[in-house]
C-alpha cells in the first residue's frame, strides 16, 4: 500500500478512537434531542390539554364596563369595591384584579394588583385586559369585524423589489442570513476540532521524537499530505454525523414548530457550498499542519492556529454588505482571497448567486493556495520538526523553503 | 546494491550549527556485514553524522552514499534506524505500533506478524503486546522499539546509543541480537559513548571528538597500537622474581607485571610455566578504548 495512504489510515482509525473526538461528534446530535425534549416537555407542560379558565376581577368606578366579559380563556369578573375584590383574591377566586378608575377617560391609568411576584406585567394578561377594554370603549358603536381590526390592527410583511419595480424572487431573509450563518458555524467548528486533532498529532509526535524514525521511513511531503488526508477525513466524518443529525432534527422540528416551516436551501448553492467546505477545509488543515511543525510547544501553536481560524470568520463581519449588495467590491475581493472564499462565496451564493468568472477564479486561487501550501509545508515541516525548543524566525522559514 | 561492498560512504561531510562545528570533514566507509562503531563522548557530533546519514540533515559540504548511492525513498525500507530520541505513541498498543511502523517500511501481513511474536517472545515482551505503550516501562518501551527498527528485516541497521538506560540483562540481551543479526549478513552501525560496552561488538571503529575523527580502523589492530608492555595475571602461591618484570602492581584479585620493552609477553609466561607456578589467569594488557580515547585527546592536545 502507499506510504501516504498508511498515514492517513492510521491518523484515521487513532482519530476516531479518540475519547475527545468521540465526545465532540456525539455532542450535537445529543444537545439536539435532548433540547428538541425540553422543547417539547416545554410545549407540552405550558399547554396543558384542557386550558383553565382564569379569572380576572375588575372594579368599575368610571362605569360602563360590564360587557366582552370573555376573552381568549380569561373571564373577567365584576366586583363591587377594593375590599370586597381583595377578599376574593386572598381567597383565591381569582387570579388578580384591576380597578378602572373614574377619571379613566381622561388619563387611561388602571391599576393592577396581583399576589404573583412578577418582572413586569404578562404580555397574556396586558393583551386580555386591552382587548376587555377596547371592546367595551368602541365594541357597542361598530361592527364585530371592526371591533376585531380595532384590537389588532397590523399583520406586516415586506416585499423587496428591484430598480426595475420587479418584486424579487427570493423573499426569505431568514434563509439569507440563516444559511452562511450555519456553514460559517460548522466550517469554523470542524477547522477547530480537525485543527487542533492535527497540532495535537504533530506536536505529540515531536514531543515524542517519534519524527525521526517516520522521516527514516517517509517522506515529509508524503507524512503531512497523509495527516492532512487522514484528519481531515476524520473530521468530514465528524460533520457529516452533525450534518445528519441537524437534517433529521430539522425534519421532525419542521413538522412540529410552526415558525420553522417553508426553510429550504436551493441544491445548486448546496453543492457548491459542500466543494467551497472541503477546500477551505484542506487549506486550513495544511495551514495548521505547518504551524504545528513551526510552533515549539502544543499551546503556542494552538493559540497561533485561532489567530488563522479567526480570519475564517472575517466575512462574518460584512455580512450585512455581502448579503444586501452580492457585488460589492469588497465581496468579490473576499470571494477571491482563498482563505476568506468559502464563507463569502457561500453568503453571495445564498443570495444572489456568482458570477462565473469569479467562481471559477476563486475555486483556482483556493486550489492553487492547497498545492502551495502543501509543497511548502512539507518543506517548513522537513525543516522545522528537528528544531525541538527553538523556534525559526520568518527569514529562517523562508530559507528552508529556498533550500529544501 | 550495484554489487558494492560499501554499505555507506561518507567524505568530507561537515555541518555547522551557527557557532559549533558539529562535524568537521569527516571521512569514513562501513563495509556490508560488519559491525562498525561511531564512538566518542557526549557531544561529540555522533548523532549529527547519523542524522546526516539519514538525511534528517542537510550537510554543509560532503557527501553520504548508502548503498551505493545518495539516499533514496525507496533505500528507506532497507535500513532500520533507533534514534536517540526515543518515542513511541503513548496511546497505541505495543503490536499495532509495530504493524504501523512496519507499514511504513513497506512490509506487512502475516510473515511480519510472525516476525513481531518471535522478537517479542525473545525479549519477553510477549505477554505485553496488546498493552498501551504508556503502560510500559522505559526498558521495556526501548525493547518495543528495537524491535521496531529491525522488524523490516533491514539490510543496514543504526542504532544511536541502543543500550543507555538498559539495565545488564537487557544489554546482554540486545548484544545477542545484534551479534545474530551481523550473522545473518546485516550491516550494523553502533554509536555510543559507553566505549567499553562495544569492544566486543565492533569490528571496525570511527572515534570523534568534538566533530572532528581522532581515530578510524580496525579494533584490533587499534588496540594493538596502543597496547601497554604490561601483562595481568593471577597465581597460585608466591611469584617471586621474574626476568623482565620492571615492576609489579597489585589490583586485588590480579597482579599486573610491567615489562623492560625487551622481554615478550610469551618469554614470562615460559618462565612461569618452567618454575611449576600454577597460573590462573594471564593476559596481555590491552588498554580499554575509553583509556584511548583518552590518550588520544591528550596526546592532540600537546
Amino acid at each position: 500500500m502507499n506510504k501516504t495512504l498508511i498515514i492517513c489510515r492510521h491518523e484515521l482509525l487513532v482519530t476516531l478512537k479518540r475519547t475527545s473526538f468521540i465526545l465532540a461528534t456525539l455532542a450535537v446530535p445529543v444537545l439536539l434531542i435532548v433540547g428538541y425534549g425540553i422543547y417539547q416537555g416545554v410545549q407540552h407542560w405550558y399547554h396543558p390539554t384542557e386550558p383553565e379558565t382564569k379569572a380576572i376581577g375588575y372594579v368599575d368606578h368610571a362605569g360602563g364596563f360590564d360587557e366582552y366579559g370573555s376573552q381568549f380563556g380569561v373571564a373577567l369578573v365584576s366586583l363591587p369595591d377594593e375590599d370586597k375584590a381583595t377578599q376574593a383574591l386572598v381567597s383565591r377566586e381569582i387570579a388578580e384584579y384591576f380597578v378602572i378608575p373614574e377619571d379613566y377617560l381622561s388619563t387611561g391609568l388602571i391599576s393592577r394588583y396581583t399576589m404573583q411576584r412578577e418582572l413586569e406585567t404578562p404580555q397574556s394578561t396586558f393583551e386580555r385586559i386591552r382587548a376587555f377594554l377596547v371592546s367595551n370603549l368602541v365594541g357597542t358603536n361598530v361592527t364585530p369585524e371592526v371591533l376585531e381590526r380595532a384590537k389588532t390592527p397590523v399583520g406586516l410583511t415586506s416585499i423587496r423589489m428591484d430598480e426595475n419595480g420587479e418584486v424579487m424572487g427570493d423573499q426569505e431573509p431568514f434563509l439569507q442570513f440563516a444559511v452562511p450563518y450555519i456553514f460559517g458555524l460548522l466550517l469554523m467548528l470542524s477547522i477547530f476540532f480537525a485543527s487542533g486533532f492535527l497540532l495535537q498529532s504533530i506536536s505529540e509526535e515531536k514531543d515524542n521524537r517519534l519524527m525521526e524514525v517516520l522521516l527514516s521511513s517517509v517522506s515529509a511531503r508524503q507524512l503531512l499530505v497523509g495527516k492532512v488526508l487522514g484528519l481531515g477525513a476524520a473530521g468530514l466524518f465528524q460533520i457529516a454525523v452533525w450534518a445528519i443529525s441537524i437534517w433529521v432534527f430539522a425534519d421532525v422540528a419542521l413538522s412540529n414548530i410552526p415558525d420553522m416551516s417553508g426553510w429550504s436551501v436551493p441544491p445548486s448553492a448546496l453543492v457548491l457550498a459542500l466543494v467551497y467546505y472541503v477546500m477551505g477545509y484542506l487549506l486550513f488543515a495544511v495551514i495548521m499542519a505547518v504551524l504545528g511543525s513551526i510552533g515549539t510547544t502544543a499551546r503556542e501553536s494552538q493559540s497561533w492556529s485561532s489567530i488563522v481560524a479567526v480570519t475564517t470568520m472575517l466575512p462574518m463581519f460584512f455580512i450585512s454588505i455581502i448579503v444586501e449588495n452580492p457585488n460589492h467590491a469588497l465581496a468579490v475581493v473576499l470571494t477571491l482571497i482563498p482563505t476568506t472564499a468559502p464563507l463569502t462565496a457561500v453568503m453571495r451564493l445564498s443570495s444572489e448567486g456568482i458570477p462565473a468568472w469569479q467562481l471559477g477564479l476563486s475555486l483556482a486561487l483556493l486550489a492553487s493556495a492547497i498545492v502551495f501550501f502543501m509543497w511548502a509545508g512539507a518543506k517548513v515541516l522537513r525543516a522545522c520538526l528537528l528544531m525541538y525548543g527553538k523556534r525559526p524566525n520568518l527569514r529562517d522559514i523562508t530559507r528552508y523553503i529556498r533550500e529544501a | 546494491m550495484n554489487g558494492n561492498s560499501k554499505a555507506v560512504e561518507v567524505s568530507k561531510v561537515s555541518k555547522r550549527f551557527g557557532d559549533v562545528e558539529a562535524a568537521k570533514d569527516i571521512s569514513f566507509e562501513v563495509e556490508s556485514g560488519e559491525i562498525f562503531g561511531l564512538i566518542g563522548p557526549n557531544g561529540a557530533g555522533k548523532t549529527t553524522v547519523i542524522r546526516m546519514l539519514m538525511e534528517i540533515i542537510k550537510p554543509d559540504s560532503g557527501d553520504v552514499r548508502i548503498l551505493g548511492e545518495p539516499l533514496q525513498e525507496a533505500t528507506k525500507n532497507v535500513i532500520g534506524y533507533l534514534p536517540e530520541e526515543r518515542g513511541l505513541y503513548k496511546k497505541l498498543t505495543v503490536v499495532d505500533t509495530l504493524s504501523y511502523l512496519a507499514a511504513l517500511k513497506g512490509t506487512s501481513g502475516s510473515a511480519t506478524r510472525q516476525r513481531a511474536t518471535m522478537f517479542l517472545e525473545r525479549t519477553g515482551m510477549l505477554l505485553h503486546q496488546h498493552k498501551k505503550v504508556e503502560e510500559l516501562s522505559k526498558g521495556m518501551a526501548q525493547l518495543i522499539q528495537f524491535i521496531a527498527t529491525i522488524l523490516h528485516d533491514p539490510q543496514l541497521v543504526i542504532l544511536d546509543e541502543p543500550f543507555y538506560g538498559l539495565d545488564p540483562v537487557n544489554t546482554r540481551l540486545l548484544k545477542d541480537m545484534v551479534s545474530e543479526l551481523r550473522k545473518q549478513g546485516k550491516t550494523i552501525i553502533l554509536s555510543t559513548h559507553m566505549m567499553n560496552e562495544v569492544e566486543e561488538l565492533c569490528d571496525r571503529i570511527l572515534m570523534i571528538n568534538k566533530g572532528q575523527s581522532v581515530l578510524y580502523g580496525n579494533l584490533s589492530e587499534i588496540k594493538a597500537c596502543y597496547r601497554t608492555d604490561s601483562v595481568f595475571i593471577s597465581v597460585d602461591g608466591h611469584l617471586g622474581q621474574i626476568d623482565g618484570v620492571v615492576s609489579t602492581k597489585n589490583h586485588g584479585t590480579h597482579q599486573e607485571l610491567l615489562l623492560d620493552g625487551k622481554t615478550s609477553p610469551q618469554q614470562v609466561l615460559a618462565s612461569l610455566v618452567n618454575r611449576n607456578i600454577t597460573v590462573n589467569r594471564f593476559e596481555v594488557a590491552t588498554p580499554a578504548l575509553s583509556e584511548i580515547f583518552i590518550e588520544v585527546v591528550r596526546g592532540q592536545h600537546e
